[in-house]
């Protein structure tokens, strides 16, 4: 975005800019939005392509191939999906309680849906893990049976379900609160059972927020670390994350090494964020055409 | 802008440092050594002021050992470097930060303490945990630091393999005792601390190894007689090397203000503070004097077994290296 095609608009006649969009600003803001884009993400991000290319074509493939790191993809990537899951059923079903219903303390709930965003993923990692121990006050009760929870993957998991948890309540909510009642009592008037308002009135509606809100999550446990180091164990094959990985490697100053593992995580993320968009998409097109 | 910058720095040093002239110092250290630098520091900037009439001031930076390295080769001005991993040093040299001969700049290899590594257990020691041999019995629980992520790793690794040939045993059948002690580990901590918190607070494992300085933290914060220091056999020198980051007191000009700081940890003042953090000092005097901290030890260097603490590392806890292959060799 050059500085002529960004003041290009500005100088435009009224007239001519009144023809061509009805907004005005829009050379203004998209060059911005390039412009801090570039800042914050692609600059960061061309740096780690870089760092890459020192890495012949064959290093680069035994760095994030090796049997340690391809453990490591299956559990990230393993975990994060299961993780989202889990958040994608029970923060429908949260977001919905708050919605829907009323009831005393309400507002409480609400603002503790928050707090894994608020709080530093370190302390929910050390807490969560104080608690599943075998000693913890849930673990202790666990370990008698044969469960284990802390310093294994499932560990992992429940960290991830942790962090994870507002991104679906929170872009399921707002889209809840501004379903039209009048559809489902429309529905209800023409003899649907509550079975089918849900999966044809209601889940149509929110699939959008709920796709949105699943990836969100899901692309946070993908890069979370704070929170998942103290519960995972740590075990080669077993419970070592990638971005344990990705820091073992910086410990012995293998940069090159580091990050072309952190770029095959990038590139693997970025295609499955892609997917889920295009779910959405096409989620959204079939709606369309449907009604 | 940078003027402004710069006016806004300079009036909060004058309020909080009185004269803008006194020199800083950064030390740019290891976590655990913060107590130790806390108390050094103030004896040095006493004994500084003594002896040359100058005020000065002395900065710490803690984290962990390479990622203080890391922060040094990516552009952090710590004057002076004291690590507790020869590597992390060796890395600042290679970049050209350091000088090349850093280890002969200072007495004792340029490190002037040193700790070994001990096992920690419980209260009355139930599994009867005496020595290296105890650790691979069946149902014995151990915990230690991940050697992918801490120096506190790496040593206990080494110690353990050291302890097979310093008893007369070959790499191969080291190999094989290091190989049957990891089975026993069931959690790898990322760092010393993440162990001493894995064993104590989560109540998990039979036997902790850790550096002998541990021992002293934990009595602190957790109170005497949770647990029991066993001394193997025994175990390996782990050196606490220190260097002058010639990058930065070239720019400050604080190379000889870097060097007294570093030559004073030799002096007895600097080697006593060390003994009661439960630092192994270099000074045969001192360590005698604080003998009931320091047990008598049979001690093996690293160069002894491994000729050197990078060659050790390529050899052993590289991508590929000999840790690897006890997960993923079957």
């Amino acid at each position: 975005m050059t500085a002529a095609s960004l003041s290009a608009p500005l100088a435009a006649a009224p007239v001519r800019r009144a023809a061509k969009k009805v907004l005005p600003g829009f050379g203004l803001t998209l060059g911005y939005t390039l412009f801090y884009l570039s800042i914050i993400v692609l600059i960061p991000l061309s740096a780690l392509l870089f760092k890459t290319f020192s890495l012949t074509w064959e290093q680069f493939v035994t760095a994030v191939t090796s049997p340690r790191v391809m453990a490591s993809y299956r559990l990230t990537f393993g975990a994060s999906l299961f993780a989202a899951l889990v958040n994608l059923v029970f923060g429908l079903l949260l977001a919905w309680v708050l919605v829907r219903y009323k009831f005393s303390g309400k507002k409480i709930v609400d603002a503790l849906v928050d707090l894994p965003f608020a709080l530093p993923t370190a302390v929910a990692g050390i807490s969560l893990t104080a608690i599943l121990a075998g000693n913890g006050w849930i673990g202790q009760y666990l370990e008698p049976l044969g469960i284990k929870l802390a310093f294994t993957p499932a560990g992992v998991v429940i960290a991830l379900i942790f962090i994870g948890l507002p991104f679906v309540v929170r872009t399921v909510q707002p889209v809840l609160e501004d379903a039209e009642k009048e559809l489902e009592e429309a529905a209800t008037s023409l003899g649907a059972t509550r079975l089918q308002i849900f999966t044809r009135v209601i889940l149509p509606h929110i699939t959008p927020a709920l796709l949105t809100g699943f990836a969100m999550a899901f692309a946070r446990a993908i890069g979370e670390y704070g929170s998942v180091i103290f519960i995972a164990g740590n075990m080669p094959m077993i419970s070592e994350i990638t971005p344990l990985i990705i820091i073992g490697k910086l410990e012995q100053y293998d940069y090159a090494g580091a990050t072309a593992v952190a770029v095959v995580m990038l590139v693997i993320s970025f295609v499955l964020l892609l997917v889920i968009n295009g779910l959405q998409a096409w989620q959204r097109r079939f709606a369309g055409a449907s009604a | 802008m940078t003027t402004k910058l710069k006016l806004a720095l300079a009036s909060i040093a004058l309020a909080t440092g009185g004269l803008a002239s006194a020199q800083t110092l950064l030390n740019g250290s290891y976590d655990v050594a913060r107590e130790f630098y806390k108390d050094y520091n103030a004896a040095f900037i006493a004994h500084y002021k003594k002896t040359t009439g100058k005020d000065i001031k002395v900065d710490q930076s803690h984290a962990g050992s390479s990622a203080v390295a890391r922060s040094v080769a990516d552009g952090l001005d710590a004057d002076v470097v004291t690590m507790n991993t020869t590597t992390d040093i060796g890395f600042l040299a290679d970049k050209g930060l350091v000088a090349k001969d850093w280890t002969q700049r200072f007495p004792n290899d340029a490190s002037p303490t040193t700790s070994t590594m001990v096992f920690l257990v419980r209260n009355g020691n139930p599994k009867g945990i005496k020595d290296w041999a105890d650790l691979v019995k069946p149902g014995v629980q151990v915990i230690v630091v991940n050697p992918k992520t801490g120096g506190n790793g790496r040593m206990a690794y080494l110690a353990a393999w050291g302890s097979v040939r310093k008893s007369g045993g070959s790499d191969a059948q080291a190999a094989e005792f290091v190989g049957k002690l990891y089975k026993n580990v069931p959690i790898l901590a990322k760092g010393g601390r993440d162990a001493t918190s894995i064993f104590l607070q989560r109540n998990t494992g039979d036997v902790l190894i850790t550096f002998e300085s541990e021992v002293l933290s934990v009595n602190r914060e957790f109170g005497e007689g949770k647990v029991d220091a066993v001394y193997p056999s025994s175990s390996i020198v782990a050196e606490n090397p220190v260097a002058v980051v010639e990058r930065t007191v070239v720019k400050k000009g604080t190379g000889e203000l870097a060097k007294a700081y570093l030559a004073y940890l030799y002096s007895d003042v600097g080697q006593e503070i060390a003994a009661r953090h439960a630092i192994r000092p270099r000074s045969p005097a001192i360590l005698k004097k604080y003998s009931n901290v320091f047990k008598p030890i049979q001690q093996f260097t690293v160069k002894d077994y491994f000729g050197s603490l990078g060659e050790a590392q390529k050899v052993h806890f590289n991508d590929g290296g000999q840790f690897d292959k006890l997960y993923t060799v079957k």
